[in-house]
């Protein structure tokens, strides 16, 4: 089977709306063809960034932290902060987000029922990565 | 609509060209039924600049399944949420239905497709097409009082999973009868066959609030839910029951 990720659209009245419409495709054995090394991470893993996504609220951008084929872990490298709904987003949205990235790979769920996505700044970002590491 | 789509298709999808027909499809979806552009279908038909008829044809059919789902929730379904017309609660699902319909219309027997956490799934995983020997798909149910994990996990084959809840974007689905956000369920999943029909059920049951939805959700035919509730009880209807994963 081969995964695609299509990043639609996000302008929806979610947390963070994106402003713009691209569409992406990509194969997941793509993603992760070409190591770059990283000095503080442990043998094995390294960290790509993504692109900075403006969003209506405020930029954001998404570090993932590879190993082999998986993604180990997601940093929020920047986020809206300057209102009491940014810092929402900061503490309830991000982290859920992250944790359906993680688990929507893990080889015993296919997929995530009752997440949103609407959080388009992090969606773009993250897949910015992904193609940053192939 | 604002939202993430994710296939997990056989490679026959990207070599007989169905998967990107589905994704035009949800970017025509996009183009002419967003409420986020002005100069969509839908936005046009909100002030009343155009009628049906001068609308993609797929508006009138959208039309029918909202009143449809309307007239059997009482009321809790509508495809004016909070009086301006916004059909979104059931195009979503019913796009991303179509999406799969195109998948499987080509020939695939094994796919999912995931909109925005409203899932469709045909087959199973790691399945060669038609042989019934795959397993179903693992379709984890977020939990929404304990972001980033697993309320639980359905065993999903040929049928759709929708999810509504105030996860991530905190409430939003109004009660259309009293204009203001429902409350008393945290999330609610229907499973069934359609994707168009579940997403809109969903909402509307979550609408509903716990006690009612959960008698209307009871006498749903081929549908079945999962309801967790603010206190983080929950519950389901005898049909959900064939659905729970337990490996």
């Amino acid at each position: 089977m081969r995964r695609a990720i299509l990043a639609v659209t996000a302008t929806v009245a979610g947390l963070v709306a994106l402003l713009s419409f691209k569409t992406h495709s990509s194969s997941s054995e793509r993603t992760v063809a070409s190591p770059q090394p990283s000095a503080s991470l442990p043998p094995g893993e390294r960290a790509i960034t993504g692109n900075v996504a403006n969003t209506a609220y405020g930029p954001v951008q998404v570090q993932v932290v590879v190993a082999t084929t998986k993604i180990v872990k997601v940093n929020v490298l920047e986020q809206p902060e300057s209102t009491q709904h940014d810092l929402q987003i900061g503490q309830f949205a991000f982290p859920k987000l992250i944790g359906e990235t993680l688990s929507a790979q893990s080889a015993r769920i296919d997929s995530v029922s009752g997440a949103t996505y609407t959080s388009g700044g992090y969606i773009k970002s993250l897949q910015s990565a992904l193609d940053n590491g192939a | 609509m604002g939202t993430v789509v994710s296939f997990d298709v056989p490679g026959s999808a990207r070599r007989n060209g169905s998967l990107d027909a589905a994704i035009r499809w949800l970017h025509w979806v996009d183009r002419v039924f967003s409420p986020y552009r002005a100069d969509s279908d839908v936005s046009l038909l909100a002030r009343a600049e155009v009628t049906v008829d001068a609308c993609a044809p797929e508006m009138a059919e959208v039309l029918a399944a909202c009143a449809f789902v309307r007239d059997l929730s009482g009321g809790y379904f509508t495809a004016a949420p909070g009086g301006q017309f916004d059909p979104s609660g059931y195009v979503k699902g019913w796009a991303v239905e179509r999406a799969a319909a195109l998948l499987a219309g080509a020939g695939s027997a094994d796919h999912v497709v995931n909109g925005g956490g409203d899932v469709q799934c045909a087959g199973g995983r790691g399945g060669q097409g038609g042989d019934g020997g795959c397993e179903p798909w693992r379709v984890g149910i977020a939990d929404p009082l304990r972001p980033g994990r697993l309320a639980l996990v359905v065993g999903a084959s040929d049928c759709a999973v929708a999810t509504s809840g105030t996860a991530e974007r905190g409430p939003h689905i109004l009660d259309p009868h009293t204009g203001r956000p429902a409350s008393g369920l945290a999330s609610l999943t229907i499973v069934g066959p359609s994707l168009a029909l579940a997403d809109a059920y969903a909402t509307a049951a979550f609408a509903m609030g716990p006690a009612r939805a959960r008698d209307w959700t009871a006498s749903l035919e081929d549908y079945a839910a999962f309801a967790i509730t603010e206190a983080g009880g929950t519950w389901h209807t005898p049909g959900f029951a064939r659905y729970i994963s337990t490996a």
